[in-house]
């Protein structure tokens, strides 16, 4: 008797253990696909699933159900496609989430309830540092990361008299903040415009009279298109060099931005030309499936897909394992299509940081890496997260 | 120096006045004239920036991209007005409000699937491409200064339409009372599309205009839609010299509080405090001016019948 039902008790064990073990990781991507900065959820999008794609459905030799929303750009929006996910989905791992204001609304909440929450976008102070979480896990940068490395560039070249300029809301002080953190000297104006600002003649005109010999400035998406070619207009490109983060030279925006962003220097954790297989790999295939060049943004979608398949890997595809599921995560042992990668305590990364050069080739505008700004870079919020 | 930065600008609060103008002018005349509200007029906006781009693109002529965008985007306003608000004209303001949102969503997206969710880009002609130093010391874009000439054309153009021509004495006499205008045998629907077809064109010119200087995107129409109507309630609804002094005086506003009040506010706060206090206050500025210009006169600046 005893034997018999020790015998049915394994077999339910097996069973259920088999059953979990079929069944297809589910992992939930919370994006923006429609309204202003769409393009960036769509870039995410598909480089995630390009990975996907290159192993037939599959991550890590496991297969995977990925499901896609679209968050508009709002937090309630997003909030809502989070908790849909999590409590009727059941979903495994989450990500996707682009800009900082959304992810600071559905990620604590999220990765409280076990899930695990992979960010390939947006890195809030708050996360990285007093708000760090076992589940969490950034494989892109903290938001202060770019505008460092410029800070540290804008020094370096020995410009004197810097002009700031940023819109007015939480992400642009941080940006902000992390430019001034490596240039020492005292920026000469230091200015915030309206959010979703078009018209930039007030701001371009106090730049002529300021007489800066730089211009450092984060204003993402359409504002940064908008700033440069006013700016252009003005006759002040060939005047007083401007210098920013990525975002506003990525390859999504420069073919709208045109030749006014030539030869401008920004800041980036990526770029196309970086020479290793991993990234040869995926500029080619990215080519390929979606007949356009990969942008700043994609090749993190793409190694966040990546960073999950190592992990679904060493678990062998059973995500009951959550520990171990975990441990893999900080491993990172993917490669990293931006070379040197890996976690530091609070879950985002360490790595090198370049600055790069709109240049035109074949008649495309595009990047190319100048020069090193930063080897192993980490961020300046490490100290404040104190994980379990 | 400080005057040189002043003259700099005032010109630049004039040439985002007359941007303005170009948008409030036709939406004055849909929202005074046919009592409709439409809220996708930014859409039209946008449609003229998209077909402007895409002609430019293929062409690389942005002469040719306004030639095409002009009657491209009356077209547009055309088939909206006769196949989806027509139906609304007798319905309350907030049916028109739900109606045309739900145009908004639909443009943005149609936008998305022709044209995809990149950002276009647009050049400014090359014959217009410089400076000019209109103020010495000073070199002023020279798109810039056109578009304040366009602005003048069309404030004179339409004042002889609307004051010198038969269209004109049809517009301003169904404004008064369309019932009576109707029973005197003119074709009041027919009337009602070109209007509307008048006004996209308008906002067709001004989403190509500012094509040039902004980006060109999905969405691009709906800040500056908010912006309109402040400028036609300032001025006056219906009333197209109430949009032209209400778009002059939203532009400068707008663009000298953005200038000057962070400057102001140093004077007497330390300059972290003056920054965030000065570019809070700018965004309220035009809506201050708009509670100011209601209470001292609810009906606008210069309304259209008193």
């Amino acid at each position: 008797m005893m034997k018999r039902l020790l015998i049915l008790l394994t077999a339910t064990l097996f069973l259920t253990a088999s059953w979990a073990l079929a069944g297809p990781v589910k992992i939930g991507m919370i994006t923006t696909l429609s309204g202003g900065g769409s393009a960036l959820g769509i870039a995410v999008r598909d480089g995630f699933k390009l990975a996907i794609d290159q192993e037939g459905g599959k991550l890590g030799g496991y297969p995977v159900q990925l499901m896609v929303d679209d968050d508009s750009r709002k937090p309630d929006k997003a909030k809502q496609i989070s908790d849909r996910f999590i409590k009727k989905d059941n979903v495994d791992i989450m990500t996707g989430i682009i800009w900082s204001n959304l992810a600071i609304t559905v990620v604590p909440k999220a990765v409280r309830t076990g899930v695990f929450y992979i960010s390939p976008n947006a890195g809030p102070s708050l996360l990285a540092g007093k708000g760090c979480h076992e589940n969490y896990f950034n494989v892109a940068w903290q938001n202060d990361n770019l505008d460092e490395a410029m800070g540290q560039y804008v020094k370096d070249k020995n410009f004197k008299k810097v002009f700031l300029l940023a819109p007015n809301y939480p992400a642009g002080k941080d940006h902000l903040k992390g430019f001034k953190r490596f240039y020492t000297g005292k920026p000469i104006a230091e200015v915030y415009t309206k959010l979703g600002q078009k018209d930039y003649a007030a701001q371009i005109a106090a730049i002529r009279s300021a007489k800066p010999d730089a211009v450092f400035f984060f204003l993402p998406g359409g504002m940064g298109i908008s700033f440069i070619k006013q700016y252009n207009q003005a006759g002040l490109t060939k005047e007083i060099p401007l210098f920013g983060p990525a975002f506003s030279f990525d390859q999504t925006i420069l073919s709208a931005v045109g030749n006014a962003a030539l030869g401008v220097m920004n800041s980036s954790q990526w770029n196309k030309d970086i020479d290793n297989p991993a990234n040869k790999k995926f500029v080619a295939d990215f080519k390929k499936a979606y007949r356009r060049l990969p942008s700043l943004y994609a090749s993190q979608g793409y190694d966040a897909a990546r960073l999950i398949a190592s992990a679904i890997k060493a678990v062998g595809g059973d995500m009951s394992k959550k520990d171990a599921f975990r441990k893999a995560l900080r491993k990172a042992d993917f490669d990293s299509v931006r070379g040197n990668f890996k976690f530091g305590p609070n879950h985002h990364p360490v790595q090198d940081i370049y600055i790069r050069e709109v240049v035109e080739e074949d008649g495309v505008l595009t990047n190319r890496i100048v020069t090193k700004a930063f080897a192993d870079h980490s961020d300046a919020y490490v100290g404040q997260c104190k994980m379990k | 120096m400080y005057l040189l930065l002043f003259c700099q600008q005032f010109l630049n609060g004039l040439q985002f006045g007359v941007m303005l103008f170009l948008m409030a002018s036709g939406l004055t005349l849909i929202f005074g004239i046919m009592d409709l509200i439409n809220l996708a007029h930014g859409s039209l906006f946008m449609v003229g920036a998209y077909l402007c781009a895409t002609v430019f693109q293929q062409t690389g002529s942005f002469m040719l991209g306004l030639l095409v965008a002009l009657p491209g985007t009356a077209l547009v306003g055309i088939v909206v007005e006769i196949f989806t608000l027509r139906t609304l004209y007798a319905r309350d303001h907030l049916d028109q409000v739900l109606a045309t949102f739900g145009l908004i969503l639909f443009f943005n997206e149609l936008t998305k699937i022709i044209w995809g969710p990149r950002a276009l880009f647009l050049d400014v002609p090359e014959a217009l491409s410089g400076t000019i130093e209109i103020i010495p010391g000073a070199p002023y874009p020279t798109f810039r200064l056109a578009i304040i000439v366009v602005g003048i054309i069309v404030a004179i153009f339409l004042y002889f339409l609307i004051t010198r021509t038969r269209l004109g004495m049809l517009i301003r006499a169904s404004a008064t009372n369309r019932e009576i205008v109707g029973a005197l045998g003119v074709n009041v629907k027919l009337l009602y599309t070109l209007i509307f077809g008048l006004g996209a064109l308008l906002a067709g010119l001004a989403g190509a205009m500012a094509g040039p200087l902004f980006a060109v995107e999905v969405g691009m129409g709906e800040d500056i839609l908010i912006l309109t109507f402040v400028v036609i309630v300032i001025g006056g609804i219906g009333s197209i010299r109430g949009a032209l002094v209400g778009a002059i005086l939203v532009g400068l506003i707008d663009t000298l509080g953005r200038a000057f009040l962070p400057a102001l506010f140093k004077l007497f706060l330390d300059p972290a405090t003056a920054d965030g206090v000065g570019a809070s206050l700018d965004s309220m500025a035009i809506y201050i001016l708009m509670a100011v210009v209601l209470a001292w006169k609810p009906r606008g600046l210069l309304p259209a019948h008193e």
